[in-house]
């Protein structure tokens, strides 16, 4: 069976003010699909720069990444927002959502961009919301909502198009503890009824404690990872 | 989703369109007062009546001093045989005058004509008769008035049969013109027509100031045109004649009329392109502003095509919008000018098809800078940007 993401030698250096920054210094790693992985480090560890590569946001500087069985590499910009739209979903720790547009509206827009009718997007979007436990904030603004309920909004937008991978940065990072746990009870169900593989970057450990699995990122390369201590 | 996007913005949307409002306005406005002065114009000359050919001594050229003229009555005769249909040939002699009635004068344009004079021009008569054959060949003193003369010496009082004085020599009215209003700025209202015959002789002068020839049809006027030439040319070696028809004086008065609403529309067409300008500004703080957003949108799936046309849109619906508001505004004011001043302005189809055309084209322009940066923001960059 393919794996959801597959990462072989990954690095990445930037440029910056003409120093060469490496943020990543040679990443390999296998998430199965329906896994529940954490990748957690310290600010500036390298993990947001590996989840961006892993969400096709980003290309490397060397080393191979499969998608769903895809190579990246191989794949036109146009190509991988295509692969980003259909295989990926991003939940951000600032929401990221349209400030004057519905939840529903806002949890359909992935659907616009493959060119789905409104009908369609507007009922997939609906059944999406519901869920996350928002039927009740369809027509609400983001404005009119909590952060925990923009953030379950989020989750529903990243969900709607039946993603394989939901990349999640930091999701609690702007809710408090009541709501922060509420998100992650969303995550935790969603993996286990939907089958979608969840891969969570925080830098907490407390957060990281609901994956099953857990890969340690310092500078740049994996520290640890728990797969290795008891392969399944 | 883009007007949504102006909408958000109410106040930078409208202010934008502003710019492009004002440059269709003024496109609109401008070429419908150029086109309305080409249409009065055109209007004059066709008035004067139709298949006109009108032959004076000299080269006639635009702004060349009258040539003094050597034609005579023996000459209108003689065009009179070339041309074939004595009736078709009239001819002018000018000069400027005082006329007097009882304690009240005016200074007049007595024009000495013949009867033939209503067979080539449009003339219609108030009251009273035309000339005849005989008050040109028995050289009468009687005088047909132009309207504003006729009120102005006259007043209330019918002038038929009334007595005036031309140059001291007496005269009697035996009709009065229909108001015909203007031609080139001239009132032809203040003509006072007598026979012209009587005209030499009352200036003492034995040559005419020029002969006016009615073609039969369309077709007839140039042939025509060159046989009177070269028939005078003829009589005279050596000395020019030209003959201008109506067809020509109206193809050189509409092209330099044309010529000045193309310049009037350049002008509100620079407008327009400033207008342009400000679209292509302010789409770049928008992307700059919704920097988030677009990599939020990336992230999603949309291609960089996507987030280009989403920008472009806006652009166009910005500069679209602005255009029709401008093309309302435009036609009204239009309308409000040829209502309330003495400009003609004819709003033409074309010149709105253009504005709105030039207006959408200024959208697609000047928004595809800003739209093309915006679909080409890496997503990374943008979602991190504040």
């Amino acid at each position: 069976m393919t794996a959801a993401l597959e990462a072989l030698d990954l690095t990445r250096r930037y440029q910056l003010d003409g120093v060469a920054v490496e943020a990543l210094r040679g990443v390999s790693l296998r998430i199965g699909r329906g896994e529940f992985v954490a990748i957690i480090g310290p600010s500036g560890s390298g993990k947001s720069t590996l989840m961006h590569l892993l969400g096709c946001l980003d290309r490397p500087t060397s080393g191979r990444l499969r998608v769903n069985g895809v190579e990246m590499s191989q794949l036109s910009d146009t190509e991988l927002a295509e692969l980003r739209n259909k295989t990926i979903g991003f939940v951000f720790q600032s929401f990221h959502l349209l400030a004057r547009t519905t939840a529903l509206e806002n949890v359909a827009l992935p659907l616009v961009y493959r060119g789905l009718g409104k009908a369609e997007r507007r009922s997939r979007a609906r059944a999406a919301l519901e869920s996350v436990g928002l039927g009740h904030r369809m027509e609400h603004r983001p404005s009119q909502m909590s952060g925990g309920e923009q953030q379950r909004v989020a989750i529903a937008r990243a969900l709607v198009g039946e993603p394989k991978v939901l990349l999640a940065d930091e999701p609690t990072g702007n809710l408090d503890t009541r709501n922060g746990a509420e998100v992650m009870a969303i995550l935790d169900r969603l993996n286990s009824d939907s089958g979608v593989a969840v891969v969570l970057v925080t830098h907490e450990p407390e957060v990281a404690e609901h994956a099953r699995r857990q890969i340690h990122v310092r500078d740049g390369l994996i520290e640890l990872d728990t797969a290795d201590r008891n392969p399944e | 989703m883009a007007l949504e996007a102006l909408r958000v913005n109410r106040l930078r949307s409208v202010l934008t369109m502003l710019g492009v409002i004002i440059g269709v306005l003024a496109v609109v406005i401008l070429v419908a007062v150029g086109t309305g002065a080409k249409d009065a114009v055109e209007k004059e000359i066709s008035g004067l009546g139709t298949n006109i050919i009108l032959v004076v001594p000299g080269r006639l050229s635009v702004g060349a001093a009258p040539t003094q003229s050597k034609l005579n009555l023996a000459d209108v005769a003689y065009v009179r045989r070339v041309v074939g249909d004595p009736a078709k040939v009239t001819v002018s002699l000018q000069s400027g005058e005082t006329v007097r009635v009882g304690g009240t004068e005016a200074f007049v344009t007595i024009v000495g004509t013949d009867q033939n004079l209503t067979n080539i021009f449009e003339r219609p008569l108030d009251k009273g008769r035309h000339l005849s054959e005989t008050d040109v060949d028995t050289r009468r003193r009687i005088a047909v008035l132009g309207s504003e003369v006729a009120d102005k010496l006259f007043g209330d009082l019918d002038p038929i049969g009334r007595q005036l004085t031309i140059s001291g020599a007496r005269f009697r009215v035996v009709g009065v013109y229909a108001k015909i209003g203007q031609t080139f700025g001239v009132s032809r209202d203040q003509e006072v027509h007598i026979p012209v015959t009587t005209a030499q002789r009352l200036l003492g002068i034995a040559r005419v100031n020029g002969i006016a020839v009615g073609a039969s049809g369309p077709d007839e006027i140039e042939p025509l045109q060159e046989r009177v030439v070269a028939a005078l040319t003829d009589r005279y070696p050596g000395e020019k004649f030209s003959a201008v028809t109506q067809t020509q004086l109206l193809g050189t008065i509409g092209s330099v009329l044309g010529m000045l609403t193309g310049v009037l529309a350049a002008i509100a067409g620079i407008s327009l392109l400033v207008g342009g300008v400000g679209v292509s500004n302010i789409m770049l703080v928008s992307v700059r502003e919704r920097t988030r957003e677009i990599g939020l949108r990336k992230a999603l799936g949309a291609r960089q095509r996507d987030v280009l046309a989403q920008f472009l849109i806006e652009a166009v619906l910005l500069t679209t919008i602005g255009g029709v508001i401008g093309i309302l505004l435009g036609v009204g004011g239009a309308l409000t000018i040829q209502a309330l001043t003495p400009v003609p302005a004819s709003v033409t189809w074309w010149s709105v098809a253009l504005a709105f055309g030039v207006s959408a084209a200024v959208g697609v322009f000047f928004g595809v800078a800003p739209a093309r940066r915006a679909g080409r923001l890496d997503p990374v960059i943008a979602l991190r940007a504040e």
